[in-house]
């Protein structure tokens, strides 16, 4: 079994979203909308809901695999897992288990999903209020430490002190992400072009953060259906299969009070290799890249773990006319990713993945046919997943 | 830090408690005692913070606590204008410091950097903790060395 891997053992056969809506807007419950998600997802790949065997989440999803098989009627199911960790470090770690679930033969069709409502529930980036605090959180919390923008930006900013990146590479991301919004329907944004001026002019969250540089807190659902190449031939979509997926992260990445030892880092040092590896490919061969971007500057970062530029090669990559599509040398987050397509925890950035490799983006990569992933930077486990047409 | 105020930030944030399981009621005890401490395994000497029930290098349950200087180097820094506790509405901005300790095996501690929130520092320079006690629990507060 030395020489088994996933490439290509599982196709990604449906894709599936709620409308997205900003905070607080959906009319429906968070349910409700993992069902849409889930309800699409079927009709995309030309399934029966009762073909549906498998779940597969991650972040602590509230909407369990028990509670949606029982609403959905299905007559079994056959796998449920969850991918630890509360951040968008398990979007592709969830796709990974959900194909190894059917690379194993333990379901037939495994439906990865996340559904986040934050109007409903709690906000990631307000503090829950609390007399007293125990545990890892008492060495951050009393200190105003609360929130991941915080502690994305510590390490950001040291990043940017050891290898001279400047708020520019920053700027490029997120200008990307809403030039990419601006075709794509489904986008929160969508209709709201941003520039370089408003960007600069845009109020400090925290430095080097303006408000732009982070996430929307979005209320939605997304899904995508996976199974085996075989039978992926006798439904509606082109397939696109996984070429190779990984998670988990480099050593101590978890140590409290700020002590991971590669402090400056997305975690990637270790999944990448093993991916390309597994995918037999190497990081030039990628066409279109979906990195997570809960804050812009954790991107270059990514990118660089994942062998696409070296540290003083960020100002040179990272600008508007290389990230955007159709012509830039990495088109990136091509939906407009989680700062201006929707925040759905990355998900949606695994399904913008596949709408490449199908040649259905709405801002479509010319010839795309090998698309990378990278879930969740900075915290543990990350997770990585290429999947190609 | 205004001179009428004798904490860095405002009343009202979460008090830090020891752990119910005892693992750093030792750390908390020597903040108190105005006494910087930190984990250290007694078997191999390996620093550790946040504290665990293993030493992560030899898995000596053996560990203890040892006193540290208190002198340390600015790793890293952010400031902070968006208020996402109730507490901080009127406090931003304000710094949050991440020091390195040379004498704990660079193990890091996050506190707030004593001075006006507005000023720059440079990185790598070396602080000082100072104990701000708080009716609950004494916090660590970093102070740039002159």
């Amino acid at each position: 079994m030395a020489d088994y891997s996933i490439k290509d053992k599982v196709a990604v056969v449906g894709l599936g979203e709620s409308t997205y809506y900003k905070r607080a807007q959906a009319p429906v419950s968070e349910f409700q909308l993992a069902l849409e998600a889930i309800l699409k997802a079927v009709d995309d790949a030309g399934l029966k809901v009762t073909d549906l065997d498998g779940f597969a989440s991650y972040a602590n999803d509230r909407n369990e695999a028990a509670r949606l098989a029982t609403a959905l009627g299905l007559p079994h199911y056959a796998w449920a897992s969850m991918v630890f960790g509360g951040g968008g470090g398990g979007g592709s770690g969830a796709v990974a288990q959900g194909a190894a679930a059917v690379a194993a033969g333990y379901a037939k069709y495994v439906v990865v999903y996340r559904a986040l409502a934050q109007g409903q529930f709690g906000r990631f980036g307000q503090a829950a209020p609390s007399k007293n605090i125990r545990g890892p959180a008492a060495y951050v919390h009393p200190y105003g430490l609360f929130v991941p923008a915080q502690w994305v930006a510590l390490r950001v900013r040291r990043f940017m002190h050891e290898h001279g990146m400047t708020q520019d590479a920053l700027a490029a991301v997120v200008l990307a992400d809403y030039f990419h919004a601006q075709r794509n329907p489904r986008a929160v944004m969508y209709g709201r072009p941003l520039t370089r001026e408003q960007y600069d002019k845009s109020r400090w969250i925290v430095e080097p953060f303006h408000l732009y540089d982070c996430c929307m807190e979005n209320d939605g659902a997304a899904a995508l259906i996976l199974t085996t190449p075989e039978r992926a031939r006798d439904l509606k979509q082109k397939p696109v299969l996984v070429m190779a997926a990984a998670q988990g992260a480099s050593a101590r990445a978890a140590a409290s009070a700020e002590n991971d030892p590669h402090y400056p880092s997305s975690h990637f040092t270790t999944l990448a290799p093993r991916l390309f590896e597994t995918a037999g490919i190497k990081p030039k061969d990628i066409d279109v890249v979906q990195i997570y971007e809960h804050f812009s500057g954790a991107v270059p970062i990514s990118l660089v773990e994942h062998g696409l530029c070296k540290p003083d090669e960020i100002a040179d990559l990272c600008t508007f006319e290389n990230l955007t599509a159709p012509n830039g040398k990495l088109p990136l987050n091509t939906s407009g990713g989680n700062i201006a397509e929707c925040y759905m925890h990355g998900l949606e950035l695994v399904n913008e993945a596949v709408r490449q490799c199908r040649g259905t983006s709405t801002s479509q990569v010319p010839d795309a046919k090998i698309a990378l992933v990278a879930s969740g930077p900075m915290v543990s486990p990350v997770s990585d997943l290429i999947v190609h047409g | 830090m205004a001179e009428n105020q004798s904490y860095y930030l405002p009343e009202g944030l979460p008090a830090p408690a020891g752990q119910r399981d005892g693992l750093d009621t030792e750390f908390w005890a020597a903040t108190r005692r105005h006494e910087l401490k930190v984990q250290r395994c007694n078997k191999c000497a390996t620093f550790q913070f946040g504290p665990e029930w293993i030493c992560h290098k030899c898995h000596s349950f053996d560990l203890g606590w040892h006193t540290v200087s208190g002198r340390g180097r600015l790793y890293s820094w952010v400031r902070i204008w968006n208020p996402v506790h109730p507490a901080l509405k009127d406090a931003c901005p304000y710094i949050v410091a991440v020091v390195e300790l040379p004498d704990a095996g660079n193990v890091r501690m996050v506190g707030n950097l004593i001075g006006d929130p507005k000023r720059d520092v440079p990185f790598d320079s070396e602080v000082e903790a100072v104990f701000e006690d708080h009716p609950e629990a004494t916090l660590i507060q970093w102070k740039p060395v002159k």
